[in-house]
């Protein structure tokens, strides 16, 4: 055996049983450094005959890359160890509590007119929306409600002027007015918004929200009202079926009037919507008086629909089981924290309402 | 309007039950509120057993009664009454009620030592006699009865409706009755002829003046002379009680009870009280009256009055007067059955702040073919309970009754509720409401009763149809899923995403008011003009908010001192410019209150709300100017470089208002009109694989100096090669002269055709280190 074959087993041997990435960086140089094994025995072949060049060469050659092969395994091999070693070692408490993250909320009545605008939007309806500062006029004239009647009793309104020509809208209702009057037939939207009477107390706040709706076109009549409004109450509450009583009412600017109540029972002190035998008045609604279609320059002889008015704060106490509605303009950072909705939370058709 | 079965029955022949009225009164449209065993200051005195009575151990003439009252334990009561023994059926006053004697409210006392709950009445104590000799003894019959109120024992529930204002109709019990019979609850009983002897002509004269504003235009009247007035029987008083009532004299509750029975108001005079005759007139302004409501009334020109040739008795259709009010010792009675018109007479009482059971009907419409009848009736009992004679009916009127007539085509029934209802039904259905109905071909001609003012054409016909029918008739149509119209516009779908791009940066949605105190909210007016409410709720909430921070910063102020101190709040809303509708913008107004917060924190998230609202930042720069509110020198607003808009404002609360806290305001209406101009389609994006240097700078500036504009000018020395500027340092301190700070930024150089070479880097950096020294009379850091 030469002394090359005797010195490469020799450090393939140490290669071998290395331990550590430093026993294997001194054998590496001792192997491929600028005076180790591989390049001294090349360094040899200028003496040789060109035949024995070319068998010593390949020698060399074959064992340099028996030797890479060894040196890379060996490598990769004690990398891995060490690592392992390391991870050994290292250790942290992760039951200690994650870093804060700021992440805010969406209110409830913001989420509820989502959802409710999602619902709506599925079967055609577009949202508009009126001034919250509103003239008598669209606010109760124009919508069948004449001055000095007891009708107005009912609204409590808060008046801008004293002459008591402009007021903050009691109703979502004069939306339906400025849509009809700015536009053509047919007419399908809903109308979302802050709303005002000058009532305080417990179940009532100065400012509150209302959802208007109003579908008119030539053939619409209560059966269509009915059937908008009981896919409306049962998408809402995300439930298939649902109890639905109209009992007939009076508003000025609608005939027939009716109000709708849902069926609910109570279970451990929560409201459980579309079964039981007790009523919620949850809406009123009816078909667009004929006065109002006139003042709206709408053909009521070749035009006809219905409107319908939500109570919004309460269809979201309703739903997400808030008892006070007050607490929804008190602005109470632990309340805004619970009742309120991840914005990522985006209602939607085809995802569906809620989480 | 209240009422009892029991009364119901003297209309409606109805086998139905209390429960099943109950469902079809709110199927037909007169909704129940309640229905509730009546109770009044009255209720609470019960029937009672005194078990034992023994002497009261520390006074002789008092008695220590141990008494049944029908809970699970006697009470003990001391009671100074001689009859008081054992067994003795009486009435119980407990703790709390008021006598009606002396309108005392009783505790629960200790009497010579001994705690008495209550008390044993007298028949003078609860106002039944003059007796105040002992205490009560009830007969035998009471024995079932203990713990029942006295009162009321023999009523049944009395059932609350919430009527609307289209219905003065069934403000009275035959109204209620008329709707049931309709809904096939039972028969109408007819209205019985009054058959009452009358003595001679209404002697006193009566007079209604004409004018345009004449309220009254039916007055009827007759005198009743020669009467006992007394207290009512004890039914009458059963059925004015249910009413909520308090009795007061037959006269009085006979004009109640048939206000309630037909829904016609009545006035009773003491004749004798009255100056020669009756003038029915307008009032001039500052004549005046006492009410019966025993306050005293200035009124203006123009309100309807009675009068006597002294002055005003009373107020038409709203209030009598105490003048010539009728009393217990009243003869002689002018019975009043009149006409109001309902504008006038709401208008009249609105501006009086009055209101009355008569004037509630006045304003809602009475039937002027009542008059009559009312009389009678009224008249009727009189005299079957005080007796005397009556006079003849004596009517004026100063115009014809109008009989309204409408042409009712009954296809539009069908057109609107979408069902088919067969014309026997409609006909049946009118008539049993009572309209009048003649057939003309294919229509109805419909003659509407004169007790319904509400009715005035097709579309109130088609809702008696479907009410009395049923609204549970009616066939539900599903929802047809087409669309026309996108559901939200364009500006709709900015404020969806403003408003969940804000909440996504740590903030809370809060909705306020729109209302605000004028006081904090002239700290965020600026120039913009103020909007008062006449009639705020209260005076701190007197107008509408100029800025959406008043009501935020008022509320973040509550939430600190319920122990939050870090917190972020926003609001998405209008805020008012204008007393006209319309005058009003939308804000994203959002603030924050942290430890360690600065200016940039705040632009940050501002900033970044706008980018996602689709705005490029570099079409936008900064101003220094800010409204007064915020800190002049922490400040700033975002406005687009083209077609100037302000879009946003940020900074430092100013500290005279609140202490520490950043805020932005994102004016929408600006920023949606701002994309709605600037639509661009986004352009193909093309990389270049060239190599990317960055080169480093530091510049001394004067210490005012922009960043801005540093950028600005480093950008402009070759917009093609320059891609981006980065701030990443400002220093002050040591080193730099006290009026200058050093910038330190960042500038990264690439070319889209070649890989630049060392001599161009060097080309572009001296560029850009001679640009900025000229510009910005900056010298390079070394």
């Amino acid at each position: 055996m030469s002394n090359f074959e005797k010195l490469k087993d020799e450090l393939k041997d140490r290669l071998i049983k290395a331990q550590s990435s430093q026993e294997v960086d001194i054998v590496r140089t001792e192997i491929f450094g600028k005076n180790g094994l591989i390049n001294s025995e090349f360094k040899k072949l200028g003496s040789l005959s060109p035949e024995e060049k070319k068998k010593v060469a390949s020698k060399i050659n074959i064992t340099k890359q028996e030797l890479t092969k060894l040196f890379n395994d060996k490598a990769v091999k004690l990398a891995e160890a060490e690592i392992n070693e390391q991870v050994k070692k290292e250790k942290d408490d992760v039951t200690l509590p994650e870093k804060d993250f700021r992440i805010g909320k969406i209110h409830p009545v913001s989420q509820v007119i989502d959802e409710i605008s999602s619902i709506f939007s599925e079967i055609g309806f577009s949202v508009e929306e009126g001034p919250d500062v509103e003239n008598e006029y669209y606010n109760f004239t124009a919508l069948n409600t004449p001055e000095n009647h007891p009708a107005k009793d009912m609204h409590d309104t808060f008046y801008i002027e004293e002459n008591m020509k402009t007021l903050l809208r009691t109703h979502t209702s004069p939306v339906q007015v400025r849509t009809m009057l700015k536009g053509k037939p047919p007419f399908k939207i809903i109308a979302p918004g802050r709303t005002y009477r000058s009532d305080s107390d417990q179940t009532h706040t100065p400012m509150f929200h209302q959802l208007e709706g109003l579908h008119i076109d030539k053939n619409i009549n209560m059966g269509h009202l009915k059937g908008c409004l009981n896919y409306f109450i049962k998408e809402f509450f995300e439930v298939d079926k649902i109890k639905m009583r109209f009992r007939p009412s009076h508003f000025p600017f609608t005939e027939p009037s009716a109000e709708v109540d849902i069926g609910y029972r109570v279970e451990n002190n929560k409201i459980v919507i579309g079964e039981g035998d007790r009523w919620l008045e949850i809406l009123g609604c009816g078909m667009v008086h004929p006065n109002v279609l006139k003042n709206s320059k709408v053909d009521p002889n070749k035009f006809q629909g219905f409107a319908f008015g939500i109570g919004i704060d309460r269809l979201a106490m309703l739903k997400y089981g808030i008892n006070d509605l007050r607490s929804f303009f008190e602005c109470d950072y632990r309340w805004l924290n619970y009742y309120g909705f991840d914005p990522l939370n985006v209602p939607t058709n085809y995802r569906g309402l809620s989480k | 309007m209240k009422f009892t079965k029991d009364w119901l029955k003297d209309h409606l022949k109805t086998n139905k039950t209390e429960a099943q009225i109950i469902e079809k009164l709110n199927n037909i449209g007169l909704e129940v509120e309640k229905a509730e065993p009546f109770k009044n200051e009255l209720s609470d005195f019960v029937i009672a057993k005194i078990i034992k009575a023994e002497k009261h151990p520390n006074a002789d003439r008092l008695k220590l009664c141990h008494v049944d009252i029908g809970e699970n334990e006697l009470v003990k009561v001391v009671c100074g009454g001689p009859n008081a023994k054992d067994n003795l059926l009486t009435i119980y006053a407990p703790p709390g009620s008021v006598i009606p004697k002396n309108n005392m409210k009783l505790e629960v006392s200790k009497i010579r030592g001994e705690t008495s709950y209550g008390m044993l009445c007298s028949e003078s104590e609860l106002n039944l006699s003059k007796e105040s000799e002992g205490i009560i003894e009830l007969n035998q019959n009471y024995k079932t009865k203990i713990g029942k109120s006295y009162f009321n024992s023999n009523s049944g529930n009395v059932i609350e409706l919430s009527i609307t204002p289209n219905r003065p109709d069934c403000l009275g019990i035959r109204g209620i009755a008329r709707d049931l019979s309709a809904g096939g609850f039972g028969k109408l009983i007819d209205n019985k002829n009054v058959k009452i002897k009358k003595h001679g002509k209404q002697t006193l004269k009566v007079k209604i003046e004409k004018g345009k504003f004449q309220a009254c235009t039916i007055f009827g009247s007759c005198l009743i002379k020669n009467i006992k007035n007394q207290e009512s029987p004890e039914w009458l008083k059963t059925r004015i009680l249910s009413l909520g009532l308090r009795p007061i004299s037959a006269v009085v509750d006979i004009t109640n009870y048939v206000m309630f029975d037909l829904n016609r108001p009545l006035h009773a005079y003491d004749v004798d009280k009255i100056n020669k005759g009756i003038i029915v007139r307008n009032s001039k302004k500052g004549e005046s009256f006492k009410a019966l409501d025993n306050k005293e009334y200035k009124l203006d020109d123009g309100m309807c009055v009675i009068s006597d040739h002294q002055g005003v008795l009373g107020l038409g259709g709203i209030i009598g007067g105490t003048r010539s009010g009728t009393e217990l010792n009243t003869k002689n009675v002018l019975l009043e059955s009149a006409y109001f018109d309902p504008e006038i007479t709401r208008k009249t009482a609105k501006k009086l702040e009055l209101n009355s059971d008569a004037k509630f009907r006045f304003e809602r419409g009475i039937d002027p073919n009542s008059v009559t009848i009312g009389l009678e009736k009224a008249a009727e009992m009189i005299v079957k309970i005080c007796g005397g004679e009556v006079s003849k009916l004596d009517i004026q009127s100063t115009k014809k009754i109008e009989i309204k007539k409408i042409l009712f085509d009954p296809t539009i029934a069908t057109k609107t509720i979408g069902i088919q209802i067969k014309i026997n039904d409609i006909i049946r259905i009118l008539k049993d409401l009572g309209f009048q109905i003649k057939k003309k071909s294919k229509a109805l001609i419909v003659e509407v009763p004169s007790w319904r003012p509400d009715i005035s054409g097709q579309i109130d016909l088609v809702e008696e149809i479907i009410r009395i029918k049923g609204f549970d008739k009616i066939q539900s149509f599903e929802p047809e899923k087409k669309r026309f119209k996108p559901t939200l516009n364009f500006f709709q779908r900015n404020f969806h995403l403003a408003q969940r791009s804000v909440a996504s940066k740590g903030y809370l949605e809060t909705i306020t008011w729109s209302f605000t105190d004028e006081k904090i909210n002239n700290s965020f007016r600026e120039n913009v003009e103020e909007v008062k409410i006449v009639n705020p709720i209260s005076s701190d909430l007197n107008v509408l908010r100029s800025s959406l921070y008043p009501n935020l910063i008022y509320f973040l102020k509550k939430n600190i001192d319920r122990g939050f101190e870090n917190q972020s709040l926003f609001e998405i809303g209008p805020s008012f410019i204008g007393k006209r509708p319309g005058d009003q913008i939308t804000v994203v107004c959002g603030i924050r209150k942290e430890h360690q917060i600065d200016i940039y924190d705040i632009k940050k998230d501002v900033v970044q709300t706008l980018v996602e609202l689709g705005i490029d930042k570099n079409e936008t720069k900064i101003n220094v100017n800010t409204p007064s509110y915020y800190h002049p020198g922490k400040s700033g607003s975002i406005i687009t470089k083209n077609y100037p808009k302000l879009l946003a404002n940020f900074g430092k609360i100013h500290p005279k208002i609140i202490d520490n806290t950043y805020g932005f305001e994102i004016f929408l209406e600006n920023l949606v009109k701002y994309k709605s101009q600037n639509k661009k389609d986004k352009p193909t994006i093309t990389f270049s694989d060239y190599q990317k240097s960055d080169r480093d700078f530091a510049f001394v500036v004067q210490k005012d100096f922009q960043a801005q504009e540093l950028i600005d000018i480093i950008s402009n020395v070759d917009k093609l090669m320059i891609k981006n500027v980065k701030i990443f340092d400002v220093y002050e301190g040591e080193n730099i002269p006290k009026d200058k700070k050093s910038i330190a930024l960042k500038v990264t150089i690439q070319s889209d055709f070649k890989t630049l070479t060392e001599k161009d880097l060097n080309e572009i950096s001296q560029k850009i280190i001679s640009n900025v020294e000229e510009k910005a009379s900056a010298k390079l850091r070394s």
